[in-house]
């Protein structure tokens, strides 16, 4: 339904001996808040990087609207990037930071004027014109940033973890204003973070990321609710992994009893990977459940609790749920067959 | 720092900064009577007639000459150590560093048995058939040896504040559409700006106020306002006038650097002065 900006084709890099990025293919479309996701050094900001032109891939392919960029320098591309330390010119006062493009691409003085005005209202830093970078908060630097990037009206805003440096009252309100932003100024946003509630609350698309490769693609409800391997549920979330066999289709065997599930096309007894989500279990009396377990500890989070059962088959699962049993107490652990994932084995 | 350690750098400030200081100023704003001293212009008065007016003009003239060179050489020599691409940065930096080990007075010394008539240059040119030149005690070799002295302090404060520099700036400046020249004069310069404030006052003020340089590579032919000075206090014995002209350099220097902290801006923290 919407047409595809930039394209990734078998886009590799490596430093040196080190494979940051290990053949990538990827598509991302006009106006979505594409988010790479995964833990460091996992090449999303490699990604990143290669799309702003700051570094050559070494094999593969970049398409711009279908024109292969690959090897035009940074200024020649229409795209913009907000860096993770903000890279402000710390010579230059707010104004001039933002119209810095602007004056490159040299356009008269009025327009820049009201271009960087305008930006500024948009970020919500009227009146600071004048004012040093230097004597700026960290979110009104991040602002800046983001104007200086905006300002030019690329067809791409590449964002390398914009808010990681920002204490999280402050982060949750980034994330609303830049996802507010995106929307109403429909501009294609790729995003790079190693939060994952970051990256499942703004984005249209998020990409989980793994050694250089990406272990899947899909909309943050995709993602949490099927993911593909374990390290994604691993990653995206808490969650419990267990061993289990595949009986046969809907039904599996793990912690020793044999459970109801939505999955289907395994071979018969093929051993799998069990995912299953701490806030899907639920504490129930334990005498005829088929998984019960002794509490091993309670932490209050706020909003629920987290508690660790220890399992009678010597498994231990993460339970959240807003109510409370004390250490010590034998509970029953109930689930639904939605909430068991199924997952290829991938680890030994 | 508590006030009992700081103690003894307030003593050896007073002895060996604030007095002599005093005494200069005393000597500059006196002359000798009989009955011992009045106050008293008269040294100052002395120093504007013509013959020493010369003198302070040259002294300018050659000291902002090699710093403007020093700058030339100096710049481009720091951006290159500084670059990203380059891995033999310590030995290059060596390079600078090590003839400020050697004695300054040796090191100039040595410039003479290079530029002297039968000197390592003529030598040279003599066996390639060409005619000897006269380099030595010329105010070119003032200079060289100005610039060879005082190189360092241009290039160490530039390439310590070029290495500073974060790189993300250089890229953004990139992504913002600049290519090569408008990052080097819209960002990198104007950063690297303290560092060559620091690098020219460092090379400006020793070049202003040198007497060996001059006696030795000038011949005696090129009178600076530190030879001046010199000649005051160990040959004519004038001390009132000496000092007059040491309190008119520090004037000169004060004002300079009252002219360079306005370049400076707000990066006083990066810079060494």
């Amino acid at each position: 339904m919407h047409e595809i900006i930039v394209e990734l084709k078998s886009l590799s890099k490596v430093y040196d001996e080190t494979v940051a990025l290990d053949g990538i293919d990827l598509y991302i479309r006009k106006n979505e808040f594409l988010t790479l996701l995964g833990p460091s050094g996992c090449g999303k900001t490699t990604t990143l990087r290669l799309i702003g032109g700051f570094e050559q891939p070494s094999g593969g392919t970049i398409l711009f609207e279908g024109r292969d960029v690959t090897g035009v320098p940074p200024y020649k591309r229409r795209v913009n990037t907000v860096f993770q330390r903000y890279a402000l010119f710390s010579h230059l006062d707010v104004f001039e930071n933002i119209a810095f493009g602007l004056r490159i691409k040299k356009f008269s003085e009025k327009v820049i004027k009201e271009k960087v005005g305008r930006m500024l209202e948009q970020v919500n830093l009227a009146g600071f014109e004048s004012r040093d970078v230097n004597s700026l908060s960290g979110g009104q630097q991040q602002r800046v940033a983001i104007a200086r990037a905006l300002v030019n009206e690329p067809e791409v805003l590449l964002l390398d973890e914009p808010l990681a440096a920002l204490d999280l009252k402050l982060r949750k309100e980034m994330q609303h204003e830049l996802k507010s932003m995106q929307k109403q100024l429909g501009i294609t946003f790729v995003f790079v973070t190693h939060d994952q509630e970051e990256a499942l609350s703004m984005s249209d698309t998020v990409v989980v990321m793994k050694d250089g490769r990406i272990q899947q693609i899909g909309t943050p409800v995709d993602i949490y609710n099927e993911p593909k391997n374990a390290f994604v549920a691993d990653f995206i979330g808490e969650s419990n992994i267990v061993d289990g066999i595949m009986r046969q289709d809907y039904l599996v065997d793990f912690a020793g009893s044999s459970f109801d599930c939505v999955d289907f096309g395994f071979a018969k007894d093929e051993e799998v990977e069990v995912v299953i989500r701490p806030e899907d279990l639920v504490l129930i009396p334990a005498d005829n459940a088929r998984l019960s377990g002794v509490v091993s500890s309670v932490n209050f989070l706020g909003v629920h609790y987290e508690m660790i059962v220890d399992a009678d088959d010597g498994t231990s699962w993460l339970v959240h749920s807003t109510l409370m049993e004390p250490v010590g107490t034998r509970v029953g652990l109930g689930l639904e067959p939605m909430d068991i994932h199924i997952m290829k084995k991938v680890r030994p | 720092m508590k006030r009992s350690t700081l103690f003894p750098y307030l003593i050896w400030m007073v002895l060996f900064i604030v007095v002599p200081m005093f005494l200069v100023l005393y000597y500059a704003f006196t002359v000798p009577t009989e009955s011992g001293a009045t106050w008293s212009l008269e040294n100052f008065a002395r120093f504007f007639e013509p013959i020493y007016l010369k003198v302070l003009w040259r002294s300018l003239r050659l000291a902002l000459f090699s710093t403007v060179i020093c700058l030339i050489i100096g710049y481009p020599a720091a951006m290159v150590m500084a670059g990203n691409a380059f891995e033999r940065k310590s030995v290059v930096l060596l390079l600078f560093v090590v003839p400020m080990w050697m004695n300054f007075l040796l090191r100039t010394y040595a410039w003479l048995t290079i530029l002297e008539r039968n000197g390592v240059i003529n030598v040279l040119l003599a066996n390639l058939n060409l005619p000897s030149l006269n380099i030595l005690y010329t105010e070119g070799a003032v200079v060289l040896g100005m610039v060879y002295n005082f190189l360092p302090f241009m290039v160490l404060p530039i390439y310590s504040v070029l290495s500073k520099i974060d790189r993300g700036v250089v890229e953004a400046a990139g992504d913002l559409g600049a290519n090569s020249l408008q990052v080097f004069a819209k960002v990198i310069f104007p950063l690297s700006l303290p560092g060559v404030v620091s690098g020219v006052t460092m090379v400006f003020m020793p070049a202003l106020t040198t007497f060996v340089i001059s006696r030795l590579l000038g011949g005696g032919q090129f009178t600076l306002i530190g030879n001046l000075i010199e000649q005051q206090f160990l040959v004519v014995g004038d001390w009132g006038f000496g000092s007059s002209i040491s309190v008119v350099m520090i004037v000169l220097i004060l004002l300079s650097m009252a002219i360079m902290s306005f370049f400076e801006g707000e990066e006083k923290d990066v810079a060494l002065w």
